[in-house]
C-alpha cells in the first residue's frame, strides 16, 4: 500500500456554502501530518470526510485504498474534539478505553479486553485513572484516556481533532510525546488538526495548510512559509488570536 | 397478607406489573441518558389516540394503540433525522394531533367515557390474559435484543464515535423508539396514559444519581422499576387507591432518597 489517504479534487459544501475546495493530498504510511488553518477553514470537515461521516462530497478520496465509509474501523483510531464529549455520561475511564476495542459500549470489562485496556492506559501513564468517573477527570486526564482509547485497537491511522484544546503547555507537550512514542513503536500514521502552526512546525513530517482551499501540502518549513501563513491566517505572528475560539 | 398472591386478578396484576416495571425502567435508561423524556409523554398521548379508535370501533383498544403508537414513533424519528427541527417540536406536533383525534373519537362514543378513564389513569382490575401475553412477548423480545444495549449505550454516549465504528445509529434509533412505543402501550393498563412517561424517567434518573457506570445504572433502574410497581400494587389493593399514582409516588420516594444519599456522601 502506497498512501494511507489520497484525495483528488476533493470538495464539499454545506447547503451550498463551500467548506472545502479542490483538496489534493497523498499521505504516506507512517508520517505525522498536521492540518493547520484558522477557525472555519474546513479542518474538521476534512476529517469527517476521511472518517466516513460526511459522504456527499465531490471528487475522490481513498483511505487505505477504499471509500472512507467502507474502511474497516479497526484501522482507525479517532480522538474527537473532546469538548464535544458527553462527560455527564455515567462511565469510568476504563470503559471508555474498552469501547475502543469492542467498538460497542461495554456491559462488563473482563479477560482479554480488560488486559488490553489497562495496557493502553499504561502507554499514556494513566492506569491510576481506570476506575475514575469521566465527570471527575480533568481535561488533560480525559485527553489521555481518549488517546489510550485510540491506541487500544492498534490502529494504522490515528486521527485527532484539536487534541490540545484546554490543556496547559506541559500537558500539551506530553501529549505529542505520547503520540510520537506510539508512532515510532507501531509505525502508524498520525493525522492531527491544530490551530497552532508552531506545533505543526515542530512535530510533523508534513503539513496541510488549509483555508477552505489547499494553500500548501508539503514539509513543515515549506508549507508554513511566511507567505503561506499570511494567505491562510491573514496575519502572521498573531496565531494565538486564533486559538481557543470556535 | 400472603392471600393477596392467590387472588387471580391480583396475580395477573403482579405479573403484568413486574414486566411493565422491567420494560419501562430498562428502556428508560436510554430515554433519560439521551434526554428524550418528552418522547415518553408524546408517545403516551399518541397511544391515547390509538386506544380511542379501538374503543370507538368496539375492538380491543391495544390492537389499535400498538400500531398507531409505533407509526407515531417512526414519524417522530423520521422528522428528527430528516429535518433540522428539534425532536421536541416533532413530538409536540404528533402529540397534540393524536390527542385531538382521541378526544374526538371518545366524544363520538359517549357512553364509553368510563372505559377511557381506565386507560387514562390505569386500572389493574382491567388487566387480562391478553395483556399478560403481550407484555410477556415484549419482555422476551427485549431480552433477545439485549445485545443492542451495547449499541444503544454507545450512541447514547457519542453518536459520532458510534457512527465511525460502523454502528447503524439511525436504524438503532428507530428500533429503540419503536420498543419504547410498545412499552408505553402495554404499560397503559397498569400505570395509565397520564403517568406512564414518569415510569420511563424516574427509576433511571434515580439510578443515575448513584451509579458510576451505565450498566450499573441499568441494573439498578430495573430493580427500582420492578420493586416500585410491585409495592405499588400491594398498596393500591389495601388502600384502595389508584395503582399508577402510587407507583409513581414510590419511585419518587426512591429518587429523593438517593438524592439525599448522594448529597451526604
Ligand atoms: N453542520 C454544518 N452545517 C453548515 N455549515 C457547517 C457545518 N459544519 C461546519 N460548517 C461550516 O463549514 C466551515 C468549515 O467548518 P469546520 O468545522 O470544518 O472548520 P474548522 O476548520 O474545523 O474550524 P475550527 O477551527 O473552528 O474547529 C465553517 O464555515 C462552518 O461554519
Ligand atoms: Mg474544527
Amino acid at each position: 500500500m502506497k498512501n494511507v489517504v489520497e484525495s483528488k479534487n476533493l470538495s464539499f459544501s454545506y447547503n451550498g456554502i463551500l467548506a472545502l475546495s479542490d483538496i489534493n493530498i497523498s499521505i504516506p504510511q507512517g508520517k505525522f501530518v498536521s492540518i493547520v488553518g484558522p477557525n472555519g477553514a474546513g479542518k474538521t470537515t476534512l476529517l469527517k470526510i476521511i472518517l466516513g461521516l460526511i459522504k456527499n462530497y465531490s471528487g475522490t478520496i481513498k483511505v487505505f485504498d477504499k471509500n472512507p465509509d467502507e474502511v474497516d474501523p479497526a484501522l482507525i483510531g479517532y480522538v474527537p474534539q473532546f469538548k464535544t464529549m458527553d462527560r455527564k455520561f455515567p462511565a469510568i475511564a476504563i470503559e471508555l478505553v474498552a469501547s475502543g476495542i469492542i467498538r460497542k459500549w461495554p456491559w462488563r470489562i473482563r479477560g482479554k479486553s480488560k488486559q488490553l485496556a489497562y495496557e493502553a492506559l499504561s502507554l499514556v501513564k494513566s492506569e491510576h485513572l481506570a476506575e475514575r468517573s469521566l465527570s471527575s477527570l480533568s481535561g488533560g486526564e480525559l485527553q489521555r484516556v481518549c488517546l489510550a482509547r485510540s491506541f487500544v485497537r492498534n490502529p494504522k491511522l490515528i486521527v485527532l481533532d484539536e487534541p490540545a484544546t484546554g490543556i496547559d503547555a506541559i500537558g500539551e507537550s506530553d501529549l505529542y510525546n505520547l503520540l510520537e512514542n506510539y508512532q515510532s513503536k507501531s509505525g502508524a500514521t498520525v493525522l492531527m488538526i491544530t490551530h497552532d502552526w508552531h506545533v505543526a512546525l515542530h512535530h510533523s513530517d508534513l503539513v496541510l495548510l488549509l483555508n477552505r482551499r489547499q494553500i500548501a501540502f508539503a514539509s513543515p518549513k515549506e508549507a508554513l512559509s511566511e507567505d503561506n501563513l499570511r494567505i491562510a491566517f491573514g496575519h502572521i505572528g498573531h496565531q494565538h488570536n486564533f486559538r481557543g475560539e470556535n | 397478607m400472603l392471600e393477596i398472591f392467590t387472588i387471580p386478578f391480583l396475580q395477573r396484576a403482579f405479573i403484568a406489573g413486574a414486566l411493565v416495571g422491567f420494560l419501562s425502567s430498562y428502556f428508560g435508561v436510554f430515554v433519560v441518558q439521551r434526554g428524550m423524556g418528552f418522547l415518553g409523554s408524546g408517545l403516551a398521548h399518541a397511544a391515547f389516540g390509538g386506544v380511542a379508535i379501538g374503543i370507538f370501533l368496539n375492538q380491543e383498544p391495544l390492537l389499535f394503540a400498538i400500531p398507531f403508537t409505533i407509526l407515531v414513533a417512526i414519524a417522530i424519528t423520521y422528522v428528527k433525522e430528516k429535518t433540522n427541527l428539534a425532536e421536541d417540536t416533532a413530538i409536540g406536533i404528533f402529540f397534540s394531533v393524536s390527542m385531538a383525534l382521541g378526544i374526538i373519537f371518545i366524544a363520538l362514543k359517549k357512553n364509553y367515557s368510563s372505559d377511557a378513564f381506565n386507560y387514562l389513569f390505569g386500572s389493574i382490575l382491567a388487566v387480562n390474559y391478553n395483556d399478560i401475553l403481550i407484555t410477556s412477548l415484549l419482555s422476551l423480545v427485549t431480552i433477545i435484543l439485549f445485545p443492542y444495549w451495547k449499541k444503544w449505550a454507545y450512541s447514547s454516549f457519542d453518536r459520532e464515535l458510534a457512527y465511525t465504528d460502523k454502528i447503524k445509529v439511525v436504524f438503532d434509533d428507530y428500533l429503540l423508539n419503536i420498543m419504547v412505543a410498545i412499552t408505553i402501550v402495554v404499560s397503559i393498563k397498569v400505570v395509565g396514559i397520564v403517568l406512564i412517561a414518569a415510569c420511563l424517567v424516574i427509576p433511571p434518573a434515580a439510578a443515575r444519581l448513584v451509579s458510576k457506570t451505565f450498566s450499573k445504572m441499568t441494573v439498578l433502574s430495573i430493580f427500582l422499576g420492578v420493586i416500585s410497581t410491585f409495592i405499588g400494587i400491594i398498596f393500591s389493593y389495601y388502600l384502595d387507591l389508584p395503582t399508577g399514582a402510587l407507583i409513581i409516588l414510590l419511585q419518587a420516594v426512591f429518587f429523593f432518597f438517593f438524592m439525599l444519599i448522594k448529597n451526604n456522601s
